[in-house]
């Protein structure tokens, strides 16, 4: 892990969700989403909505903007995988959602099983028409998500903003 | 293999969804691809009901989000077995959130209508009044009549406790009533119907 600056990255896209009037928030646990699903769980605003595959977060924002709330999801690079299919109902009804996708099988990473997909992850999302952008320095990752947040509820959009493995530290595998 | 549960009493899916929809009040309804989808339209078409057309697996978690969404307003997922049995693990994710004012209602026929009535995993070894009980749902009911269809439908309307419930209906392919399939049209009349747009 890097020693986090002051303040923390991670509390200032958790300060752009929170900016951005997001409602619900689905994740699948990943390690480098653990400080902002903590945030995210201890806000009365926010509905935190583990899920058990990704794929559900997509239905999930979809029936969130239906009842005029906003929606944003938390996974890791595999679980991008998991949404292709399900990306055809945002798609098809152009329903806004930003995903925030922890980056593994990138820089310094351990274990060979991740890279498959995360080699991959920006073009599966592009192949659905997903705005991706990505981030690799602490200072870019607040202002990244807020822009992300803005066009797809200004545009009914499906946004995602990659934070690189360099960016949240290697996962340590020696404890 | 398990055997097939087909000598169980069974009701036809277009009375099914008039005594769910009887008196809906203001009850939002999602529908799952294919058949439900044509059997909510059967009553006409409605602002308030959001047709999925594709999103297969998708059906319960649109129900949960619109539910978190709308506290204040009862919210029924009627959908089939297999589209249920594709997003299985929507139901523990539902159990974990226990929405009150979230039903789900599975039209199970055992069979996959809308490609040539192939046997779904209901049909022999998969119960899934169990699956939603092991889920938390502990308000899950096997209903095979309309009278248990009609107390579910009243039940609804309360906004307790999450619902499920699992309506055996006959593997049969009524005249297919087609709501609009334009998806954004579909999103905005749903919001302007219920206020938030």
């Amino acid at each position: 892990m890097t020693v986090p600056s002051s303040p923390d990255w991670r509390d200032e896209v958790f300060a752009a969700l929170k900016a951005a009037e997001i409602r619900q928030v689905g994740y699948v646990p990943d390690a480098g989403h653990a400080r902002l699903i903590e945030r995210v769980q201890a806000a009365p605003q926010i509905r935190a909505v583990p899920l058990t595959t990704e794929e559900e977060g997509i239905a999930l924002a979809a029936g969130a903007w239906l009842g005029g709330q906003r929606a944003a999801l938390l996974m890791q690079s595999s679980g991008v995988g998991n949404c292709i299919n399900m990306l055809s109902l945002a798609k098809a009804c152009r329903f806004p959602l930003t995903m925030l996708v922890t980056m593994r099988g990138e820089w310094a990473e351990f274990n060979p099983w991740q890279v498959a997909m995360g080699s991959k992850t920006q073009a599966a999302l592009e192949l659905m028409d997903v705005l991706v952008y990505r981030v690799e320095a602490e200072n870019d990752a607040a202002p990244t998500v807020a822009a992300a947040l803005d066009i797809a509820f200004n545009g009914g959009l499906v946004t995602a903003v990659l934070l690189a493995q360099r960016l949240i530290g290697a996962k340590r595998w020696v404890k | 293999m398990n055997a097939p549960r087909s000598n169980q009493p069974r009701l036809e899916r277009r009375a099914a969804i008039r005594v769910l929809l009887a008196e809906r009040g203001d009850l939002l309804v999602v529908t799952g691809l294919g058949s439900t989808t044509y059997d909510a339209a059967s009553l006409g078409d409605d602002e308030r009901n959001f047709y999925l057309w594709g999103a297969m697996g998708g059906a319960a978690m649109v129900g949960l989000g619109v539910a978190i969404a709308r506290p204040d307003r009862p919210v029924l997922v009627v959908t089939g077995d297999g589209d249920t049995l594709m997003g299985l693990g929507a139901l523990a994710t539902i159990g974990v959130q226990a929405p009150p004012n979230l039903a789900i209602a599975v039209f199970d026929n055992g069979r996959y209508a809308e490609t040539g009535m192939q046997a779904s995993h209901t049909d022999s070894a998969v119960d899934l009044v169990g699956v939603a009980r092991s889920c938390g749902i502990a308000a899950a009911y096997d209903i095979a009549d309309e009278a248990a269809l009609a107390e579910f439908a009243n039940r609804v309307q309360r906004k307790e406790q999450t619902l499920f419930g699992r309506v055996a209906i006959l593997a049969d392919e009524p005249p297919r009533v087609l709501p609009p399939r334009d998806g954004v049209l579909l999103k905005h009349r749903f919001r302007r119907a219920t206020g938030v747009e």
